[in-house]
């Protein structure tokens, strides 16, 4: 990353201000110019450094209010078609791999989003038909204590402010 | 909360094709057939009343040159909210959730080594007294995809 990307990262990462000209604002903030900003922006939609630029939606204020995170013991030779199947609902958000340890057989998790708890019951159990993974868990969600963006470079000296 | 069939289709919008251009509310009015002002407007209630979060880039860590993890921790009732506090102190850590079960609290990481993040981990254990803290890295994504259809 160059010095500039660094300032176009910090510009953007705590969001864009909701105005007439938000990649202007940007800008601004990154001692660069609006085009420049747009530029690297697309740039980087395209080369995956930024997966999605856009809105992101508080789900428990637009109505999905039961989250469930599913977690599935899955033998090796069946995960992917196990994560395909489970990716292709569009309630699912999440699905990763992680290590198994004691006491906790289950090496993939799936985020689930539904209206009602039955929802995400529902789903699952769909996923589990679909694929014969039965050994499955959900855990929901009892309290929300912390839900923020990641924050990059915060240590790293930029030329903020147009210097 | 009332949104009428526009915002349901802003919310669309804005989430998948934001415009990458000078004055993209200008663009957002025009795919809905209202003026860049309304949009601008409807944009703005919809993040006062808390459902857009904020606008802008998520970026995939691992290409930035950071780690992430999921840790899991077995926490007595008595303990947690101080254990939530403690956790909660590190900027790096950007989601902790309570769940039902007696792995009961769960939070992710994000940092720029994986030092950092043992760290992170081993202060976390120390300050709060809970020992039975794993961290989960995930071996493979299969999936990140965190739009909502309205």
């Amino acid at each position: 990353m160059t010095e500039e990307q660094i300032a176009i990262i910090k510009a953007l990462q705590e969001g864009i201000a909701i105005c007439e000209e938000p990649f202007d604002e940007a800008a601004k903030k990154a001692g660069v110019s609006a085009e420049r900003v747009i530029e690297q922006i697309r740039m980087w939609c395209e080369d995956g450094v930024i997966r999605r630029f856009g809105a992101i939606i508080r789900h428990r204020r637009a109505g999905f209010v039961a989250n469930a995170m599913a977690v599935w013991d899955v033998p090796d030779d069946c995960i992917e078609t196990f994560a395909d199947a489970a990716a292709s609902h569009q309630e699912v958000s999440h699905c990763y791999q992680r290590p198994r340890f004691e006491g906790f057989p289950y090496n993939i998790y799936t985020m689930i989003h539904g209206r009602k708890k039955e929802d995400c019951e529902h789903i699952a159990n769909e996923i589990s038909e679909k694929t014969g993974i039965t050994n499955f868990r959900l855990l929901y969600t009892a309290a929300e204590h912390k839900k923020t963006s990641p924050l990059y470079f915060l240590h790293t000296q930029s030329m903020e402010g147009g210097e | 909360m009332s949104m009428d069939s526009i915002d349901r289709r802003l919310l669309n919008i804005i989430q998948e094709d934001f415009p990458l251009s000078r004055k993209p509310f200008d663009a957002i009015g025009e795919m809905l057939g209202i003026t860049g002002e309304e949009a601008l407007k409807r944009t703005q209630s919809l993040a006062e009343t808390g459902i857009i979060r904020r606008i802008g880039a998520i970026f995939d860590s691992k290409r930035l040159g950071y780690v992430s993890t999921l840790a899991a921790a077995k926490v007595p009732e008595d303990k947690i909210r101080k254990t939530v506090e403690v956790i909660n102190s590190y900027p790096e850590v950007t989601h902790n959730y309570e769940r039902d079960f007696e792995y009961n609290l769960w939070f992710t990481i994000i940092c720029e080594s994986s030092e950092r993040m043992e760290n992170i981990i081993e202060e976390i254990k120390a300050k709060t007294g809970i020992s039975d803290m794993r961290s989960l890295p995930a071996e493979r994504t299969f999936k990140i995809k965190v739009e909502f259809e309205f």
